[in-house]
């Protein structure tokens, strides 16, 4: 088999990859990306997102190996790009402890943002008094406000994820 | 031994390294480096897409619609395709074709400019729709709380890639400048390798946006 | 490490013999600074790493100064309840520019900026960095992001404080815009550096100098450029996506829009935690090479000193949520955080240990280099106590936006860094100018600091767990009095840091020659490089012959 690979080399006697180790490793690429197209168009629910990422991490996996060479190079570079990838999963994971767990142990209100705040008017009355007690800040699920202001800090922010319909698009 | 012998050095070697090898060696770790702070650059943004699309997922199943997959497609393929090409630059010029190099960065060049060009269309095409981020989303097709949400993700997202494609074509443009003068040989050709590790990583990123995109559900 | 023949031949023995003195300035010629060329172009346009580090100096030192005098402006504001010279909205502005100003142009560039880039090529023996043309672009860099922080300066500053949290900095009519570009330029500046450090380290180091016969300060300095490069692109992506929302609203921090401003904050930390360590790594550095040199001791469990920056610059990118305890974050999220903060108070706590353990039974120089080493060991291990203190959860719900968290900063950030920074800047003071300093004027300085300091910051551990909030432009009046001590000392202080200067700078054109090794220290720039050192740093090829503290072999020392 070695003839048909010939080890070349440069002017300094480093190693060259082989046209066709190119152009096999860019026919897989295209080939996976016909997949991941197909794939997508079958509805797998939950899976549809795992084996997306599953692909696009196999075509990534090739591009670092082959085209930018790293199977052939020094340990020490794969090393820092693994390593930035696993800081960056270190930072989606924790952040995702929050902003997915929210409410977990001392249950949110589950109300509507400007429905929660009080507002007051100009003259310092309150516009939709009654709504509940205490002055914007003061949330029912014991949270304090930092320096922030209003009661839009923290627990507002359920977005979407719970009642829908919850906020208006837009100002 | 002096080191300042220069007579000795090859004149592409700086004098502060000892020779080619460790300058080459020091010239793609430095790449490395660099190319780990584009990760962890846009690593943020995919923190906020993992977030958004967590906190709204009907949103990002309806509004991914609003984008073409085909024109996703085949913005793909031509990146992967101007990858292999840059690849194919670098070895031509290992095996001493400064010739044949210029021609595969010239091809280069062109897969990166149509991908500036479909991406026009696509943008163009969002533009008219109103499909806009934040607060300068008028569209009404999509179903959901905050469809301006997905937006604002994608031109997030897509706009700081496709200002590092331009930034990109500009420096293969000046490798190609460089190649046509006769800087580059089998000798020396560390310029245009560390521009086609940035290259890579282009791709590599637009290899993720896709099918979160594009794909979605 | 140890070798046998080398018992009585004192290293000193290899140092290259300057060719000629210079009979004006009892300097040796040839010299980096003059002999490397001539004229403000040859050193705008230098390449010298020595060069860019004095460019360096200039700047950031300038950098301290205008944030110092934001300082002393609050302090006045601060001295007496109600206005005294500025208003509230003067007010949020003159804490927004004095910490922006201080954190972003001083602190992080200070230590590796000005004394790593001297310093780090000499100590593993190479001619230079790297990439020695990114090293003056970094420098061009710094002094653009600080244009634009001037800029804001002078067009309604940003009142939001140095961490521009949503939604006030989406809302308030200053120029955030102008500040958080200046920041995040400066960004660029200090990826470039760590990026520049990261690979001279790996790939320069001459021939014998293993990673374990490096200084602990090229250790510190190569975690600290480890953080650089993993934290500095997050805070980018965080301002660019500010300014995004400012200008675009685009939404993502805006809860009526179905954003979330805490996201912004996990953002913001996710950096500003590891940067903190940043500021802190090379202060701890120099701490090594001091308390060595200056108890004639090799440091105390080399290995674990070292492999702790390491741990340090890791664990650091896991505690960020502990600035946010009281933001709103889940329950869980906080007792995570709460718990990894623990975890990352061991490394720092390896240290102080082993720096301990390395006076002990050594043979103690006082020079003014050493009182600033000592003076760091005090207050950052206060500093450092008191921040495990509010890493814990339930504490810090009573003591956050406190001033005991404004203490508790500053003992590590002055206390620990500026104590270093300046222990370092009197220690290789000698070495980059060729000049000894007036030592009297240099202790009166240090004692106007170290006092000054104590009286300023030790009295706001007690208004915090008093109740007096941070960020205030009033207060009951019942604060005065320790507000009006605070006050007093930051005067005091910033006459010591005055005097300093001076002394530095005197002793640049004044000072008596020194020597290429004043200290009888053992690493590569005193050893084999004159003072001040040639422009290629060595005039022989590098040769290591013994560990960068290898005290236990007698070395003779030329200076008091």
């Amino acid at each position: 088999m070695m003839n048909a690979k010939t080890h070349e080399t440069d002017g300094h006697g480093n190693h060259i990859i082989p046209l066709k180790t190119y152009l096999a490793v860019g026919a897989a690429l295209i080939l996976l990306t016909i997949i991941t197209v197909a794939v997508s168009r079958i509805n797998l629910g939950p899976l549809n997102l795992i084996v997306a990422m599953l692909i696009a991490s196999t075509k990534a996996v090739l591009v670092a190996l082959i085209f930018m060479h790293l199977l052939y190079d020094s340990k020490v570079y794969a090393g820092f790009f693994a390593g930035a990838l696993v800081f960056l999963g270190v930072f989606i994971i924790l952040t995702m402890y929050d902003t997915m767990r929210r409410g977990d142990i001392a249950p949110e209100e589950k109300m509507p943002i400007q429905a929660r705040a009080q507002i007051y008017d100009e003259d310092g009355k309150p516009l939709n008094s009654g709504e509940h007690h205490g002055e914007a800040g003061k949330e029912t699920d014991g949270e304090t406000v930092g320096s922030e202001q209003g009661g839009d800090a923290g627990s507002g922010t359920s977005g979407g994820h719970e009642a829908e319909g919850s906020m208006e698009g837009g100002h | 031994m002096d080191m300042a012998d220069l007579s000795a050095r090859p004149h592409y070697v700086k004098h502060h390294f000892a020779d080619a090898e460790q300058q080459r060696e020091s010239a793609k770790f430095g790449m490395w480096i660099f190319l780990v702070t584009e990760v962890l650059l846009f690593g943020g943004l995919f923190v906020a897409y993992a977030i958004f699309r967590a906190w709204n997922p009907e949103i990002f199943h309806n509004a991914h619609t609003a984008l073409d997959w085909r024109m996703g497609a085949l913005n793909t393929i031509v990146l992967i395709t101007s990858s292999l090409t840059v690849a194919l630059a670098i070895r031509s010029l290992q095996l001493d074709r400064p010739k044949v190099a210029a021609r595969l960065l010239w091809t280069t060049l062109f897969l990166a400019a149509t991908f500036m060009v479909v991406k026009y269309f696509e943008y163009a095409h969002k533009f008219h729709l109103g499909q806009l981020p934040g607060k300068y989303y008028t569209y009404t097709g999509i179903e959901g709380t905050n469809p301006h949400v997905f937006f604002s993700i994608y031109f997030t997202m897509t706009g700081l890639h496709g200002i590092h494609v331009l930034i990109g074509m500009g420096v293969i443009l000046w490798m190609i400048v460089r190649t046509k003068r006769g800087d580059f040989g089998k000798l020396y050709y560390t310029p245009v390798e560390v521009t086609g590790l940035y290259w890579h990583l282009v791709d590599l990123i637009w290899i993720y946006l896709f099918p979160l995109l594009y794909l979605v559900g | 490490m140890s070798d046998a023949t080398a018992t009585t031949q004192p290293p000193l023995s290899r140092l290259a013999v300057p060719k000629e003195t210079d009979p004006k300035t009892g300097l040796p010629r040839p010299n980096f600074i003059q002999d490397g060329g001539k004229g403000l172009k040859s050193w705008l346009f230098t390449l010298d790493h020595k060069r860019i580090a004095i460019l360096y100096l200039i700047t950031v030192t300038a950098s301290f100064f205008l944030g110092g005098i934001m300082a002393l402006l609050i302090r006045l504001e601060l001295f007496k309840p109600g206005e005294q010279f500025f208003n509230a909205d003067q007010y949020n502005q003159l804490f927004t520019l004095h910490g922006a100003i201080m954190i972003f142009l001083f602190i992080i560039p200070s230590i590796p900026a000005i004394l790593g880039n001297f310093v780090l090529p000499l100590q593993i023996g190479a001619k230079d960095v790297a990439f020695p043309k990114l090293n003056l672009a970094s420098w061009y860099v710094y002094v653009l992001g600080a244009v634009f922080a001037v800029v804001s300066l002078l067009t309604s500053a940003a009142d939001t404080g140095w961490t521009f949290y949503t939604p006030y900095s989406n809302t308030t009519g200053t120029n955030v815009v102008a500040m958080t570009l200046g920041a995040f330029i400066l960004g660029f500046s200090s990826i470039f550096t760590g990026l520049n450090f990261i690979v001279t380290v790996h790939k320069l180091r001459a021939p014998g100098m293993t990673w374990f016969k490096m200084p602990l300060m090229v250790w510190a300095l190569y975690a600290t450029a480890i953080i650089q490069v993993l934290a500095t692109p997050v805070l980018g992506i965080t301002l660019i996506l500010l300014i995004l929302e400012r200008v675009f609203s685009i939404g993502i921090f805006d809860p009526a829009m179905g954003g979330d401003p805490v996201l912004y904050q996990h953002f913001f930390w996710f950096y500003s935690h590891p940067a903190v360590y940043i500021m802190i790594l090379p202060g701890m550095g120099i701490i090594s090479d001091l308390i060595s040199t200056f108890s004639r001791r090799k440091i105390f469990g080399y290995s674990f000193v070292a492999f702790s920056s390491m741990a340090i610059a890791l664990v650091s990118f896991l505690v960020w949520g502990h600035h946010m305890f009281t933001s709103g974050q889940s329950e869980i999220a906080v007792m995570i955080f709460s718990f990894l903060t623990f975890m990352v108070g061991i490394p720092s706590a390896i240290k102080v240990f082993n720096w301990t353990m390395t006076l002990y039974k050594g043979s103690i120089v006082f020079s003014v280099p050493m009182l600033y080493a000592l003076s760091f060991l005090f207050l950052f291990t206060i500093g450092g106590l008191t921040g495990i203190m509010i890493g814990a959860l339930s504490v810090d719900v009573h003591l956050h936006d406190t001033y005991f968290i404004v203490a508790h900063f500053h003992y590590v950030m002055v206390g620990g860094t500026v104590m270093a920074l300046m222990g370092g800047l009197y220690y290789w003071w000698p070495k980059i100018f060729g000049r000894m300093y007036n030592r009297l004027w240099s202790l009166v300085a240090w004692a106007l600091i170290f006092v000054g300091f104590n009286m300023t910051f030790f009295t706001q551990f007690i208004l915090g767990s008093r109740g007096m909030p941070r960020r205030y432009w009033t207060y009951l009046e019942q604060f005065q009095p320790l507000h009006g001590f605070s006050s007093v000392g930051a005067m005091i202080m910033g006459a010591g840091f005055g005097i300093a200067a001076i002394v530095l700078a005197v002793a640049v054109w004044k000072g008596r020659p020194a020597g290429s090794n004043p200290w009888g220290a053992l690493t590569l720039e005193w050893t084999q490089a004159t003072s001040p050192p040639i422009t290629h740093n060595f005039e022989e090829d590098v040769v290591v012959e013994h560990g960068p503290y290898d005290y236990d072999k007698v070395i003779p020392r030329t200076t008091a």
